[in-house]
């Protein structure tokens, strides 16, 4: 019996019935059972087709879009207000002017010769512990966030600039490799949403390409800013995977393929996303 | 600190119907929430908030669970003479945010 | 491909665990009504004058922008002085109580708001007479924020 008939029936049965998340659950095992011949097939693993690039925005409701597009309605700005505070009550325009760091955002994540890959967080940590003498700020922290979203924020609109080859090349391939893992009680691969059915329907929601570019940013979910990391969690907790924690090596390298992926992309945080 | 945004026009004409746009970090704790051990969260929320023009109330609102993380509001009132705004929040347990802005009218 | 009975009934149970997780208690139309009265006192309701604008599909119910606007010339002898919002099927009917003045000039206020489910947002404006008028509009909500 052909399965996508059967997934399809069962969500408009369970819309009808109202039930609120097992249709999601329904169609998201059943989407895992129909691949499962095609495992063979991908074993080549194509990288999203660069022309086919879009960004989460162009997956949102017109309302969700303008609240991004809106510079003062946009909560994002909450957190860059007070990184902009920040930045300065700390002493970090002490070596930055103002202003210096825009587009740094756009590098990152890279390699750092004493860290390994890091990202733009672990960076301004590794500023705070060693210039400023301070204790790390802790992942997902209200000042780490305030921070990467301000330094993000001065990057809005230009596209990635990040290396992937030479030293860079085994974490990009390892990030890679991470992307097109089955993984979780779900046993789904981040590509089997993100490249093959993006533009359909998960219940509701309309399946993005997974882009980074509005990260540090507002999800609607969240109630809050978050980090990249937190929305890969969120992933990995979707499908019933254990999550690595944020900051940790394996995100970091999935980083660094999701940016490169995303890379004519412009960024965007603080977006507003679902 | 929660941080506050304010959309106020620096300059008003006598008479003008000024729109005012206010934001503050807060997370709108519902109390309907349960934790990850399913334990009910606490509600934590803004209760109050009102502008005061030349320490006149133009303009107040309180808020119930139902109100988004981080509240937002936009109003309007008309400007007559220049002055102070004060904009101030008050959440459930009395704790109060506050913040002024100069608007010049003539 | 098949699928095998065994793979189908245990897809099906960890649905079935997930649907009958416990939601919280939503309010009826009565309790908003009740809640109406309570702010207002037993006094008439008219429809019109007052309307309330959020999304005919809300993707997610944690921030559903809503705008309320009262049909009103805003002067001292005619004003509004009360909007009250009310979701009908929330945990909480009640939204929010705005205070508006003469001065206030426009009678339209902008916010954001939470919806458990969808449901229909209403808004009773009270002028300067002492005169409710309530009007009300539907939103479906597709993330229902059922833990709002």
């Amino acid at each position: 019996m052909p399965l996508s008939w059967l997934s399809w029936k069962l969500t408009s049965l369970t819309r009808l019935a109202g039930v609120r998340r097992a249709g999601c659950l329904i169609l998201t095992l059943l989407a895992s059972l129909t691949q499962a011949e095609d495992i063979l097939s991908f074993s080549a693993n194509p990288d999203l087709d660069a022309s086919m690039v879009r960004s989460g925005y162009r997956f949102l409701t017109p309302e969700t879009r303008s609240l991004q597009d809106d510079d003062f309605a946009n909560p994002g700005y909450l957190w860059v207000d007070q990184g902009r505070q920040q930045f300065h009550d700390s002493g970090c325009n002490a070596c930055h002017q103002e202003g210096a760091l825009t587009g740094a955002a756009t590098r990152y994540p890279q390699l750092d010769p004493e860290l390994g890959l890091i990202n733009l967080e672990a960076r301004i940590n590794q500023c705070v512990e060693d210039r400023l003498e301070r204790p790390a700020l802790k992942y997902e922290s209200h000042a780490l966030l305030s921070l990467s979203a301000y330094i993000t924020n001065l990057s809005k609109g230009r596209p990635y600039q990040i290396i992937v080859t030479g030293a860079a090349e085994p974490h990009f391939t390892a990030g890679r490799e991470y992307f097109f893992s089955r993984r979780g009680q779900l046993n789904l691969a981040c590509n089997q949403c993100h490249d093959d059915n993006w533009g359909r329907m998960l219940r509701g929601d309309k399946i993005s390409q997974g882009h980074p570019n509005a990260y540090p940013g507002y999800r609607l979910e969240w109630q809050t800013l978050g980090s990249l990391h937190r929305r890969i969690q969120d992933c990995d907790t979707g499908i019933r995977a254990r999550p690595f924690p944020p900051g940790s090596t394996e995100y970091t390298q999935l980083e660094l393929y999701l940016a490169w992926r995303a890379r004519q992309l412009g960024l965007e945080s603080p977006g507003v996303r679902r | 600190m929660n941080t506050i945004r304010l959309a106020v026009p620096d300059k008003a004409t006598r008479g003008e119907i000024i729109e005012i746009k206010a934001m503050i970090q807060h997370e709108m704790e519902s109390g309907h929430r349960p934790d990850e051990y399913g334990r009910p969260i606490p509600r934590f929320i803004i209760k109050h908030f009102e502008c005061r023009y030349n320490d006149r109330v133009v303009f107040r609102a309180e808020f119930f669970p139902a109100i988004a993380a981080n509240p937002f509001l936009s109003f309007f009132t008309r400007a007559t003479e220049s002055g102070t705004l004060e904009f101030r929040w008050i959440d459930q347990d009395g704790g109060v945010a506050t913040e002024l802005v100069e608007l010049e009218v003539d | 491909m098949s699928v095998s009975r065994r793979t189908l009934l245990k897809t099906s149970a960890i649905a079935m665990g997930h649907w009958l997780a416990p939601l919280p208690a939503f309010a009826t139309r009565e309790d908003a009504n009740a809640a109406i009265i309570a702010t207002f006192g037993d006094r008439p309701l008219q429809e019109g004058r007052v309307s309330v604008q959020i999304p005919a599909i809300s993707e997610n119910g944690y921030s559903v922008p809503m705008t309320v606007e009262v049909d009103s010339p805003m002067t001292e002898a005619d004003h509004v002085v009360r909007i009250s919002i009310f979701a009908e099927e929330n945990p909480i009917p009640n939204v929010a109580h705005f205070e508006l003045r003469p001065e206030t000039g426009i009678a339209r206020v902008q916010t954001r708001i939470r919806l458990a489910a969808s449901q229909r947002v209403r808004a009773v404006a009270e002028m300067s007479d002492g005169s409710l008028w309530t009007s009300y509009t539907f939103s479906i909500v597709t993330l229902a924020a059922c833990v709002l």
